[in-house]
């Protein structure tokens, strides 16, 4: 990773975290790698709720084939599917 | 020597390992993969274990897990130590499941260590059987089972006793636990596999959590039937799910129509493995029939209508879908319904009246609940007979096919679950600041029906919408939560000074 990208995914990493805490209202801090449905922080609709943030925020689209845990059950994941997405 | 007769809930598991022990009967995540032998040994050595917490015929063992293995083998486990089961919603939070645990009188809880943030506080009030990783104050459940021969001593009970308590949302507001015997259950197992023409082949997908009664029901047709389940936790990745129809070569997709709406979205893809589709818990739009049909071409669909008290009520035949496909259809095989007005008089074809349910099926009431029991059931035509009222609004058609035209109380069902208003309302006073609280359904595309509650706060309180949604989101389960709080200086009263939850739709819709 370059310095830009990883300035990049901190600030995506931030930005995920926010959205995080004020829409699942999650009282403890998340691990990176924790998966979010097992944690419970996420349900079968949060799941779009995420897509829908994603889509909202940084101007991409997320196609259905996309929606996998692969790229969306943890910080981690998402923070590097939204990476590859803006092509950052 | 395998039972001769399915008396009691675990005789299912003990036929269908003695007629095909190699065969696979769960498959969790597409990789987990369990065959009925060692489902049964699993489930012998978790009866065992129980035995040896001291549960005795009739106990109840509360199970509260996420749709895993451990979930499907405890629920036979405490069948075969004569026990009673109680799955929980592996989202319940933390008071609930407290209130659960206390309601039912829970013997031993066996759950899963990644709730152990929920279940925390009742560490040390009852025996705790725990999966996973090892947590303090319970035992791990993989080590007990190792050290534990799968030989439970002989439980006695039969079909008449107790089997599980299926916890349901009502209209007051406290969760209910709906008793059913060996006998309820064994019955409605058959009648469902009956009408839905389910063979031993079948690979019956379950994205449904086993807590609610249409899920759990996907597992005991399974393991009746000697068949495969598919299980899944949820189907909040659309994309896992197609993958999963296709690769297991799924036969029998049961959905509600939150499920549907999703997995259809966008998705030009058909499946012919399919052969059965059912919905239930909500009413399937007539717009997405047609769709669901071009998806699974190969499938028969359909509708179905039923409620925890009795399991299921109504189904319609999938030929006359394309006949009437705004009929629920007519009672499952086996049983009975009529509709009467409310003051108990028959109501002739074509007019409006509440459904009433007799048959094998019907609950024996509410756990420690007589007066809430005393509402639903009613006496029938001879000593003994009992006739229960699903409380909701139908009419049939003069050929006896029945259409559902509403409830008769202000239940909300989103996502296919039920609601309690007056939970939810209760969760809202919680709130020292909230002075005033009304909580409605709004119809919503994918959730049915969406939750949306009123505030009105006490003065100079600064309490947001945010706020109201998080502290929700701390005792409720996630369904339950509104979707939308709107605050408002004052909600609208009737006369009598009771909240006008129309008046509210009206004003802000």
């Amino acid at each position: 990773m370059s310095i830009i990208e990883t300035v990049n995914a901190n600030q995506i990493e931030a930005q995920l975290r926010e959205f995080i805490v004020e829409n699942f209202f999650v009282e403890d801090e998340l691990d990176a790698i924790e998966s979010l449905t097992d944690a419970g922080v996420i349900d079968s609709t949060g799941v779009l709720e995420v897509v829908s943030w994603i889509e909202d925020t940084f101007a991409v689209t997320v196609p259905d084939a996309d929606i996998l845990p692969d790229n969306l059950d943890s910080i981690a994941r998402i923070v590097r599917y939204v990476t590859g997405c803006v092509g950052a | 020597m395998a039972p001769q007769h399915h008396r009691t809930m675990g005789d299912s598991l003990v036929v269908s390992a003695e007629a095909h022990p190699d065969k696979h009967a769960v498959i969790i995540g597409g990789t987990e993969r369990y065959t009925y032998g060692r489902l049964l040994d699993t489930a012998l050595r978790t009866a065992r274990c129980l035995q040896d917490e001291g549960v005795r015929r009739g106990d109840r063992v509360v199970i509260f897990a996420d749709n895993s293995w451990a979930c499907c083998a405890s629920i036979f486990g405490t069948w075969l130590a004569g026990g009673v089961v109680v799955v929980v919603n592996a989202q319940t939070k933390a008071d609930k499941l407290a209130y659960l645990l206390a309601d039912c009188d829970a013997r031993v809880m066996i759950t899963e260590a990644k709730l152990a943030r929920v279940f925390r506080d009742v560490v040390g009030r009852l025996p705790i059987l725990c999966a996973g990783k090892a947590v303090e104050g319970t035992h791990r459940l993989e080590e007990r089972l190792a050290a534990t021969e799968p030989k439970p001593a002989p439980h006695g009970s039969i079909a008449t006793d107790l089997a599980a308590f299926i916890y349901t949302s009502g209209s007051t507001g406290d969760p209910k636990g709906v008793v059913m015997t060996h006998q309820n259950m064994t019955f409605t197992v058959a009648s469902l596999i009956e009408y839905l023409r389910l063979g031993h082949d079948e690979r019956i997908i379950n994205l449904l959590p086993l807590a609610f009664d249409y899920g759990l029901y996907q597992l005991l047709m399974t393991v009746r039937l000697g068949a495969t389940l598919v299980l899944e936790s949820g189907f909040g990745f659309p994309e896992v799910i197609r993958r999963r129809l296709r690769e297991e070569e799924v036969t029998v997709l049961p959905g509600v129509p939150t499920v549907f709406a999703t997995l259809l979205a966008g998705d030009p893809a058909t499946y012919p493995s399919v052969r059965r589709v059912t919905n239930t818990a909500a009413a399937l739009s007539p717009e997405l029939i047609p769709r669901l049909a071009a998806m699974f071409p190969e499938a028969l669909i359909y509708k179905m209508y039923g409620l925890t008290e009795c399991k299921r009520v109504l189904y319609l035949e999938p030929e006359q879908l394309p006949i009437r496909p705004a009929s629920v259809g007519k009672a499952i095989p086996g049983t009975e319904v009529f509709l009467l007005s409310p003051d108990g008089d028959p109501v002739p074809t074509g007019e409006a009246g509440i459904l009433h349910v007799r048959g094998p099926h019907v609950m024996v009431g509410y756990w420690n609940k007589p007066a809430q029991t005393e509402q639903m059931i009613k006496p029938g035509r001879w000593v003994g007979d009992r006739i229960l009222c699903a409380q909701d609004w139908f009419k049939m058609d003069d050929e006896g096919y029945l259409y559902f035209l509403g409830r008769s109380d202000d239940i909300i069902k989103s996502r296919g679950e039920k609601v309690s208003p007056v939970e939810v309302e209760n969760a809202l006073y919680g709130l020292t600041e909230v002075r005033e609280a009304a909580v409605i359904g709004v119809d919503d595309p994918i959730m049915g029906q969406a939750i949306r509650a009123y505030v009105a706060l006490e003065p100079g309180s600064t309490l947001t919408a945010t706020d109201i949604r998080r502290h929700c989101q701390g005792c409720l389960e996630n369904y339950m939560v509104p979707a939308e709080v709107v605050i408002l200086p004052e909600l609208p009263k009737t006369d009598t000074g009771k909240i006008r939850k129309k008046g509210l739709l009206e004003e802000q819709p």
